[in-house]
């Protein structure tokens, strides 16, 4: 048995201690928000934070997770960065199909977190691990420093 | 049965109407067959036709016939029917058509299918018509119920209104009244001068959901009880099972099912980590069959060898520029295979069970996919029931079902229903690709033009399998796209199609579909016969353009906005230039001009791509820069990394480190100028994505004086010193 706090509910979930994240959140609880896109790592789908760091939901075990405090699409909205990065995401109306997303957001939310006003280089910095296939990044890039602007 | 219910054929002449000549949709009828409501007993719902639903207490619904997979289709339908409709954008509910070709037939292909670019080209009229329609049914029930005349009434914002006496109804009231009225055939349609949502940009209805995670894709489908699965096809195309062992597998905690199939091999789990883990467990041993030697030479050299035969003629007027005669120039382009590699991977939620079938996914092609499952489950279409889900990219991959066929067949041997999710490895080596194509151009030129013009285009058909009452005389209309119409006078004009489909090798459409081959060749050697007359390649294209003025005012855009006439500054440590696109396919007139940096190391920088857009009228101005800026991206990821390749039979990449697209620290400016249009809407989904790779080809050229004939970009041709 594994304990989580999740959005600030804990949850207690019977896997091996080597499941990724990624899976319990999607078919153990059933929180679709977070996306499979690669589970190498390579496309960010499935950011999520832990304590407010962004990481691989697909390569980040349970068992490797302990106490630390995981923040998902679902719950972005709850923190100042994650609420100007969803409302910079529709002034904007970066999404087109939409998959990548989340994860885009889990990004630019810690991003602006960690940096309030960030320049291009800070942004690939921060952005490159997510990929849009959809090509939307013209507008997540306005999007980061459209959030930054909101107060 | 009601005559509106038939299907109707497709004619190859009605898909070239439709593909080709946005004007002429309008002779193309949609047929609003009613659903099974009208008689005797009106019901309190009005459902005028097929797609539109007012009921009693107000509530309107329009029945979506096309897929939202990220092009903004949701937004702009229902800006099509609020707008005649004059109902409030914000008002109007969406549901998911049913599959049913007859009542949700795509205008152009008459199947229900999303793709092609063509959901606005085939619905703007007959959206508007379905609105118009309604909304004067309305007005008649409101007119009756006055005792006024009809033309006193008028609507807004879901009432019906009689200024003179002051009086209003809304529609939720008129709805029963209304479902008694017979639709006028021929309602009059709002003059574009007074649209009030038409040419303005809404926000997408979409996308709230798309940003707090509430947004349900295929693969988010949850039935209760689900399991969940993983499966592996034979790595080489064509290959069966041989033998399994699966004991490791079984042993994985979570795993509750190993399913042997001819082809393939499913783990059944608790989750997707227990069924990964015991896919990876499983000794399986393939028969290889046919394709097994297959490579990228192999494949290479059969295309070369096809391009050697004689091709069906596709348009042949005047003299001819055979290859080889005197004062003919000829070249030769080549594109290679691609994955799609859309975000959300391959998957397809089934429950089977005697006499029924529930599929959940995300598809381009309802009816398709309906079809599918039924033939894998042993079942008649009608006892399958497909719940479409947004689509997370479908660039073409989702107008193909094999995922569905693979889902199900897995299913039958599972109790209860089944999520078969593929890996992302899977989803790049055991796909359906866009195939390779080739062109063989030539031209004379006498006094720096073109006097004769020969193009030969080499490659399989996807409409012969895919729409076969479109492929007639041996031509594939969408594999000549963009060379039987390119825009340029060039005197003589011959095109030809060599029909050549890769062994064994699965193909299928890729976002841009056939002019991604036939807009490079032609825009590439539009260059080269520029740079054989020592011609500006902006001023060669503009002296072949007298006819077509559309094509001249979005290059004279681009020109302009990327400051042609401005040379570039030179970059540090790289050599630069400029190239031009100029394209007419898919019903829209789209220009790019490229900036590219080429290193010492021959890396390539695209730094700047500016395209100007004439689409005809435009149904939601952001929503088309959106695509655009989109296709662009999609395009420039093909022209800098895309390749599939085979060794042995076997597709050489598996993720995204090695299938690579563009990410955000590659992307160039980008910038997208609509030109204002009164004419027929054009397609915008796909013209993006195929005038990136000419562009950035010529101004590779105009940077290294490198002529790339084949993408991807070959860096070892651009290194200073390299081979040539």
């Amino acid at each position: 048995m594994v304990k989580l706090s999740i959005n600030g509910t804990v949850h207690d979930v019977d896997v091996e201690q080597d499941t990724p994240l990624l899976w319990v959140l999607r078919d153990v609880l059933g929180m679709t928000g977070t996306k499979f896109g690669c589970g190498v790592a390579q496309c960010g789908a499935c950011t999520v934070h832990l304590d407010g760091t962004p990481v691989r939901s697909c390569q980040t075990a349970v068992g490797d997770v302990g106490d630390m405090a995981i923040v998902t699409i679902e719950g972005i909205g709850a923190t100042p960065a994650g609420a100007k990065v969803q409302k910079a995401w529709m002034d904007l109306q970066v999404a087109q199909c939409g998959y990548c997303q989340s994860g885009q957001i889990m990004s630019a939310a810690a991003l602006l977190a960690q940096t309030p006003a960030p320049n291009d280089a800070d942004i690939d910095a921060a952005m490159a691990g997510n990929i849009c296939r959809c090509g939307t990044y013209v507008r997540i890039r306005e999007g980061v420093k459209h959030a930054a602007s909101l107060t | 049965m009601d005559k509106h219910l038939s299907t109707p054929g497709t004619s190859r002449r009605d898909v070239l109407r439709g593909l080709a000549c946005g004007g002429l949709l309008l002779a193309v009828d949609l047929p609003l067959g009613r659903l099974a409501v009208a008689g005797e007993n009106a019901p309190a719902v009005f459902a005028p036709d097929a797609f539109i639903r007012i009921a009693g207490d107000g509530t309107a619904t329009l029945i979506m016939p096309q897929v939202e997979m990220g092009q903004g289709i949701y937004t702009a339908m229902t800006m099509l029917i609020a707008e005649e409709l004059d109902l409030p954008l914000g008002a109007v509910r969406l549901e998911a058509a049913p599959a049913s070709d007859a009542l949700y037939g795509n205008p152009i292909f008459k199947i229900q299918a999303t793709g092609g670019s063509t959901s606005v080209r085939a619905y703007w009229t007959p959206m508007r018509k379905a609105g118009a329609a309604a909304r004067a049914m309305l007005v008649e029930a409101a007119a009756k119920r006055w005792q006024v005349a009809p033309a006193s009434c008028e609507t807004r914002d879901g009432t019906v209104l009689h200024t003179a006496s002051g009086r209003s109804l809304p529609y939720g009231d008129l709805a029963a009244a209304a479902a008694r009225l017979t639709p006028p055939a021929d309602p009059p349609l709002k003059d574009p001068k007074t649209f009030r949502l038409l040419g303005k940009t809404q926000t997408r209805l979409d996308i709230e959901a798309k940003g707090n995670g509430s947004a349900k894709y295929g693969i988010d489908a949850m039935p209760p009880g689900v399991k969940f699965a993983t499966l592996a096809s034979c790595p080489v195309p064509g290959g069966k099972v041989k033998s399994v062992d699966d004991a490791q597998a079984r042993a994985v905690p979570g795993v509750r099912q190993v399913v042997v199939l001819d082809d393939l091999v499913a783990v059944v789990g608790d989750h997707m980590w227990a069924a990964k883990k015991g896919l990876d467990k499983l000794a399986i041993v393939w028969d290889e069959g046919p394709n097994a030697t297959l490579s990228t030479d192999s494949l290479r050299a059969a295309m070369h060898e096809a391009a050697k035969q004689p091709g069906v003629v596709v348009k042949s007027e005047g003299a001819d520029a055979q290859p080889g005669a005197p004062g003919v120039i000829s070249a030769s382009y080549e594109l290679p295979f691609l994955a799609h590699a859309p975000m959300e991977p391959m998957n397809c939620t089934v429950h089977l069970r005697p006499g029924a079938c529930d599929v959940w996914t995300g598809t381009q092609v309802m009816t398709k996919a309906q079809a599918m499952a039924a033939q894998a489950a042993g079942l008649k279409p009608e006892q399958v029931t497909v719940h479409n889900h947004l689509l997370g990219g479908g660039f073409g991959r989702r107008l193909e079902v094999d995922m569905i066929d693979k889902a199900v067949r897995v299913a039958a041997h599972v109790d209860g229903p089944v999520k078969v999710v593929w890996t992302r490895e899977e989803d790049i080596q055991k796909a359906m690709y866009r195939s390779t194509y080739g062109s063989w151009l030539s031209a004379k030129l006498e006094n720096g033009k073109p006097v004769a013009w020969r193009h030969t285009v080499v490659g399989p058909s996807v409409i012969a399998r895919w729409l076969p009452p479109a492929f007639t005389g041996g031509i594939d209309i969408d594999a000549i796209d963009g060379a039987s119409d390119q825009p340029y006078a060039v005197g003589g004009f011959h095109v030809e199609y060599v029909r050549h489909e890769p062994q064994g090798v699965p193909t299928c459409f890729w976002r841009g579909v056939g002019p991604n081959n036939t807009v490079f060749s032609v825009e590439s050697f539009i260059d080269r016969l520029a740079r054989e007359t020592k011609s500006d390649p902006l001023e060669y294209r503009r002296a072949l353009l007298g006819a077509n003025p559309r094509a001249l005012q979005v290059l004279n855009t681009a020109a302009e906005r990327a400051g042609w006439a401005t040379p570039l500054p030179p970059a540090a440590g790289g050599r630069v230039g400029r190239g031009i696109c100029l394209q007419t396919v898919f019903g829209s007139y789209l220009a790019t001009i490229a900036e590219v940096a080429v290193r010492d190391d021959g890396e390539v920088q695209v730094r700047r791509l500016v395209t100007a857009v004439d689409c005809g009228m435009v149904v939601n101005p952001d929503g088309v820069v959106s695509q655009i800026q989109g296709g662009l991206v999609f395009g420039l990821s093909a022209a800098l990394h895309g390749q599939i390749t085979f060794e042995k039979g076997r597709v050489q990449q598996s993720n995204f480190h090695d299938y690579r697209v563009v990410r955000i620290d590659e992307m160039p400016a980008v910038e997208v100028h609509l030109v204002p249009s009164t004419e027929a809407p054009g397609g915008i989904g796909e013209p993006g994505t195929t005038t990136v790779q000419p562009a950035v080809a010529n101004a590779i050229y105009a940077a290294t004086g490198v002529q790339l004939t084949r993408m991807p970009i070959d860096r070892t041709l651009l290194a200073k010193g390299g081979r040539t």
